[in-house]
């Protein structure tokens, strides 16, 4: 969707010639999140500007839907793409209503569409359209003016977005939390986005693909996961940190580590049957399931070996459990927490649908570096 | 106690002094507005020029009034208006220049870059962006210009009563000329009450012109 073809910018300035972006090649896939990332002053911002031309490259080539855009008006160029800044740039003078029609009323478009347009947008982002459309941007919380800032860059549904460090200016906690909405968002209307930011945690959680650059070079376009695992020099394994492994436990999914259709044994089954399930498969507890397959208590081989009678009656309550739609971070903090080997992940019924253990992460971390 | 039967006595003729004294300033403070606040947005654009034309006006301003009448009145002759009303409009004109200049010029210049960048980034002309965003958040800085303009010149127009220019000044003028304190006073008192008056006026007028999204909650 947009194709970046040896994009270089030089600045001429009284002490020479500055490189801030030298023969950039990347393709950005549609509907993809792609996120700019590098110390300051590595050209990241520089290669986002020239694709709404706000900085003119010096050579190169800039396709977007396979249209070369360094030959097309900037003007109505930068209407066709959202724009995104950290320092968020509402209008102080218009009505958040206003703000958010800027583009289509540029455009042209008839008012009765942009403004019922500008009331929907503030309903995807949860602000409510009859308190919200009257007010001005001094009237609203930081959080609340960003995600404005981010809805009025869709107002008039560009194909293509470009964010710069759009949620930089904002508390970690409301960052996260505004991160979370913009990828459920995401989901829906499906942009090609290019994203700058210089926040490694914040470019894992949102890329489809991240690109590292540094002195004006892109130095690895790839997968977050790739990249953690398999960072291509000794300046982005720093730059990613020493704790890149971690990282990765964000990118994978209860549901993909976790072990499917485990054993299990219900109220009326006896503890020699769950006995004897347990050493079959070299665990130490197993999960008991109500009649519907919900995740209901918990019993320990240590407790039940040599006992007689019901699991119903000598089961212990089950400690923890996680969703399957959880990161693994989740997962580990959990077991760490309540000290825990192996996690029961439920789904949003409570259904008992498998668990992972410690050892079962560990493997599948490792799994990428024993292919090697 | 003479005075205040003098302005009781005179009232009408007083009030006529006043239209033309407010005639002489609002004319020419309306011009300076035509030319300062495109020549204050236009050297947003260059550095030097600002740099010129900021100086030019702060010089034109240290110019006593009665020397700028001085000069003006051979060059004017020219055309038959060596005194009178259009030298003082002119004065006036250019003294109004730096607080409307430079007002204009600090407001367009301090508009946020966030505002500016998210303006160029969704598309909008330079044309667009002063008329929907930096012009509307410069009005109150401009409006402020022009309340200094007015009010410094209401004392400046009083000056022209000596090339003839009517107003108030031609009461204190008199008032000098003959000795006549009750002139004298009530030409300055007028004065003053004129001044006080704009002052509150365009006072008025300026939070009326600050868009509502730049109030504070306060007020």
């Amino acid at each position: 969707m947009i194709r970046l073809e040896d994009l270089t910018k030089i600045f001429q300035t009284p002490s020479g010639d500055i490189t801030a972006a030298d023969r950039i090649n990347m393709d950005v896939p549609e509907g993809n999140i792609c996120v700019l990332l590098g110390p300051s002053g590595c050209g990241k911002t520089t290669t986002m500007k020239m694709v709404n031309r706000l900085i003119e490259p010096t050579s190169g080539k800039i396709f977007i839907g396979g249209e070369d855009v360094t030959s097309k008006d900037p003007i109505s160029l930068r209407r066709s793409i959202g724009y995104v800044i950290q320092q968020i740039g509402l209008f102080p003078n218009q009505t958040i209503e206003d703000n958010i029609c800027a583009v289509p009323d540029l455009l042209g478009w008839d008012r009765k569409k942009s403004r019922t347009r500008a009331g929907e947008l503030l309903e995807m982002v949860a602000l409510d359209p009859a308190t919200f459309l009257g007010r001005f941007p001094k009237e609203l919380s930081g959080g609340q003016q960003q995600r404005v800032g981010v809805i009025r860059a869709l107002a008039a549904d560009p194909p293509v977005m470009l964010m710069d460090e759009p949620f930089g200016a904002i508390d970690p906690i409301n960052r996260e939390v505004i991160q979370d909405e913009f990828l459920r968002m995401q989901k829906e209307i499906k942009k090609t986005i290019m994203f700058v930011s210089h926040d490694i945690d914040e470019a894992v959680k949102m890329a489809d693909k991240i690109a590292i650059f540094d002195a004006g070079q892109l130095i690895q376009y790839d997968s977050p996961d790739d990249l953690l695992a398999h960072p291509k020099n000794s300046f982005i394994a720093d730059f990613v940190g020493g704790d890149r492994t971690l990282k990765r436990l964000r990118l994978i999914r209860v549901e993909d580590a976790m072990t499917k259709d485990p054993p299990r044994v219900t109220a009326d089954d006896t503890l020699d049957k769950a006995v004897n399930l347990m050493e079959e498969h070299g665990h130490i507890s197993i999960v008991m399931v109500g009649p519907k397959g919900r995740a209901r208590g918990v019993v320990y081989l240590s407790d039940a070996r040599g006992k007689k009678g019901k699991v119903g009656d000598s089961h212990d309550k089950l400690p923890v459990s996680v969703h399957v739609g959880e990161d693994l971070r989740t997962a580990v903090s959990s077991m760490f927490m309540h000290d825990e080997a192996s996690l029961a992940c439920v789904d949003s019924d409570g259904i008992y649908k498998g668990y992972v253990t410690q050892r079962g992460i560990t493997h599948l971390l490792g799994a990428t570096y024993r292919d090697q | 106690m003479e005075t205040i039967s003098f302005i009781i006595g005179n009232f009408g003729y007083i009030v006529e002094l006043t239209v033309q004294h407010i005639a002489i300033v609002s004319v020419a403070v309306g011009l300076a507005i035509i030319t300062g606040v495109p020549i204050g947005i236009a050297i947003t654009q260059n550095q030097r020029a600002a740099d010129i034309v900021l100086y030019t006006a702060a010089i034109i301003i240290t110019i006593p009034s009665i020397a700028l009448f001085g000069i003006m009145i051979p060059i004017l002759s020219t055309i038959g208006q060596g005194i009178g009303y259009l030298p003082a409009v002119i004065a006036i004109l250019l003294y109004s220049q730096l607080p409307i200049i430079r007002n204009t010029y600090t407001a367009i210049a301090n508009v946020d870059p966030a505002l500016r960048e998210a303006a160029r980034g969704m598309g909008m002309t330079s044309f667009q962006r002063l008329r929907k965003v930096e012009i509307p958040l410069a009005v109150p800085v401009i409006m402020a210009g022009v309340r200094t303009a007015v009010v410094m010149n209401i004392g400046v127009a009083a000056i022209a009563a000596y090339i003839g220019a009517g107003g108030l000044g031609t009461l204190i003028s008199r008032g000098i000329s003959q000795t006549d304190p009750r002139q004298l006073i009530a030409g300055a008192l007028a004065v003053s009450i004129l001044a006080i008056t704009a002052d509150f006026s365009l006072l008025w007028l300026q939070k009326r012109f600050t868009p509502r999204g730049l109030q504070s909650s306060k007020a």
